[in-house]
């Protein structure tokens, strides 16, 4: 498709996510200045020995892992709602999200009822990870294999959706029978974190995330041929189901990958893509792919700045913000334009 | 092979269509033999709910048949890969399109799909194929805005352009006129009849408008009752087949004027 030319819009946010980089690298509980920031990056002079380790060890992963969980979840949303033609689609309609969240129950909250059961129930570093991953990932093998029994696209959301009622019900279940100890830290880790990373975390988060991407960006045709419904897309030579398994997988990689590390961060996925279209005004996801992409990176980049209350030593949790910011910003941005794009 | 299979782009060989469900198979329409010749304006006329949109589907290959044959080109239609059949034959469907913020060019170049490369570039060659659809349906005017700024008489063109665009010897059409009023109506007729004559494309439609039809068609397919007749409107006038279409209660064929009419009480 011939679209009009975006490349003052790209450089604009292109520049804008590096400024904002910068600024949520300064900020927080030590406020470092931006020029010794620089200075340990780029090999200078700096004040403080100590600054070196804040910046190295724990804003600059924060501040990637930023940008990759915001940019995953709007890609993830974007493919949502073209596949399943509904505004109201995102990264976590599918129970992806709560088939994560199942896994970590399990994980923290199972302790206690599976006890006799798990020879080690100390939680590492990785095996939050993992048990997000493996129940993201089985809650969309179930979809998957449900969305190829039903012709109806509506239903695989209705599907997904009765999933994750299933997976929070069983949550529940798991929460009343645990300790108190137990509840609070699955909570903390509801809210929802950037932090905490090792550059090792990062690395595997990384590696995942591109794979996901670059799947992305193989499926901008039939996602085009999408916007036409699925009878015209399969005149037009594309093969409606298999892109849709692809289009289902790549969700899953990117959302399962996402809350492993970071937490079930809400709203992001669903507005950044609503947020792009109204700026882009298109539908091309040649231009909407990389859009969402830098836009969502920018906007998590912002709630992050905001959750670090800056010059006191709070940090707010992340999930929150992201709701709390965003969605006035949303349902003011869909009032003044008076149309639901999707 | 003969003069006559020559000329014949589209061939059903007691074809049955209808839906399989998990419990039961519902039968729609069966033994359709159908020769239809390139080139022409063929209509599919018959009551609501024999069985014209599935037949459509069916030939387009967007739901399968339950038994029989179609043959495109002398091919088994079972031979094609979807690939194959997208620049054989297009589409222009009754549903309505999702929303979105594409523009008329844009939906227009979805349908050089079959031809673009895995990121969707249109070369100077589909730019121009789409241009060329553009100008025979006459929306050249509205190609930036988006779709839904349309009228549905607008849209309509739209989506035969994107048909034209997609280059293909055979476009069907259903219902094409089913939103629309009397003079929008006449002039998609009157562009299927123009593009059928300059484009030697053939052109296959369901309608309700049968007395336009009629007059516009080269070739009617009937679907009654229990069963499926073709031919031109002479040839269907000689064996009176268009007499029982609908039921006689309201309306007639006259077979002077080749046009049904209200029953005289």
């Amino acid at each position: 498709m011939i679209t009009k030319n975006y490349t003052v819009h790209f450089m604009i946010l292109s520049v804008l996510l590096v400024i904002l980089f910068f600024v949520n690298v300064s900020l927080g509980s030590v406020s470092i200045p931006i020029k010794n920031i620089l200075s340990i990056l780029f090999g200078g002079i700096y004040s403080k020995e100590s600054w070196e380790i804040i910046i190295l060890n724990f804003r600059f992963p924060k501040a990637i892992t930023a940008i990759l969980v915001g940019s995953g979840l709007s890609i993830c949303g974007l493919l949502m709602q073209t596949l399943f033609r509904n505004p109201l689609a995102g990264p976590f309609v599918l129970g992806i999200s709560s088939g994560a969240s199942l896994g970590v129950a399990i994980l923290i909250l199972g302790t206690s009822f599976f006890s006799g059961i798990l020879i080690t129930p100390t939680i590492s570093n990785w095996s939050l990870p993992i048990a997000s991953s493996l129940g993201a990932f089985l809650v969309l093998t179930a979809v998957i294999v449900a969305a190829n029994k039903v012709r109806n696209i509506m239903s695989i959301l209705i599907i997904g959706l009765m999933f994750g009622s299933l997976a929070s019900a069983i949550i529940s279940v798991l929460a009343y029978f645990s300790k108190a100890s137990e509840i609070q830290q699955y909570i903390y880790w509801s809210f929802g974190s950037l932090g905490n990373l090792s550059w090792a975390e990062i690395a595997v988060f990384a590696t995942i995330y591109f794979i996901g991407i670059l799947g992305s960006l193989t499926i901008i045709k039939p996602l085009n041929s999408f916007l036409l419904g699925e009878h015209y897309a399969k005149s037009i030579g594309i093969n409606v189901k298999r892109n849709r398994n692809i289009i289902l997988l790549i969700t899953s990689i990117l959302a399962g990958v996402i809350t492993a590390f970071s937490g079930p961060i809400a709203f992001v996925g669903l507005a950044v893509p609503h947020i792009s279209k109204l700026l882009f005004t298109t539908s091309n996801h040649k231009i909407l792919i990389p859009a969402v992409a830098i836009l969502g990176g920018i906007i998590l980049l912002i709630c992050d700045s905001i959750a670090q209350l800056p010059t006191s030593g709070f940090t707010l949790p992340i999930n929150a913000i992201t709701s709390l910011f965003g969605a006035p910003v949303v349902i003011w941005l869909l009032i003044r334009k008076k149309k639901i794009f999707i | 092979m003969d003069k006559n299979q020559n000329n014949i782009v589209l061939k059903t060989e007691k074809l049955s269509i209808g839906y399989v469900n998990r419990k039961k198979k519902t039968i729609v329409a069966k033994d359709i033999n159908l020769n239809l010749k390139e080139k022409n304006l063929i209509t599919v006329l018959g009551k609501n709910g024999i069985g014209k949109s599935t037949f459509l589907r069916t030939i387009a290959k967007v739901q399968n048949a339950l038994s029989g044959s179609i043959f495109i080109n002398q091919k088994n239609l079972e031979s094609y890969t979807n690939r194959n059949i997208s620049t054989l034959l297009s589409l222009v469907l009754t549903e309505r399109l999702p929303e979105s913020q594409l523009t008329v060019f844009e939906l227009v170049a979805l349908g050089r799909q079959p031809y673009t490369n895995w990121i969707d570039k249109l070369s100077d060659n589909d730019v121009e194929k789409i241009n060329i659809a553009l100008q025979q349906t006459e929306i050249e005017h509205l190609q930036h805005k988006f779709f839904y700024e349309l009228s549905d008489g607008q849209l309509q063109r739209v989506l035969i352009a994107r048909a034209l665009a997609q280059d293909t010897a055979i476009i069907i059409l259903d219902e094409p006129t089913a939103h629309l009023d009397i003079h929008h109506t006449l002039k998609i007729f009157a562009l299927l009849k123009k593009l059928v004559q300059k484009t030697s494309k053939t052109i296959i439609i369901s309608t309700h408008q049968v007395n336009l039809a009629l007059q516009f068609s080269d070739n009617v397919i009937l679907f009654k009752d229990n069963k499926v007749i073709s031919g031109s409107i002479d040839e269907l006038n000689n064996i009176n087949a268009l007499e029982d279409l609908f039921p006689d209660t309201i309306i007639n064929y006259d077979t002077k004027l080749k046009q049904f009419v209200i029953k005289a009480n």
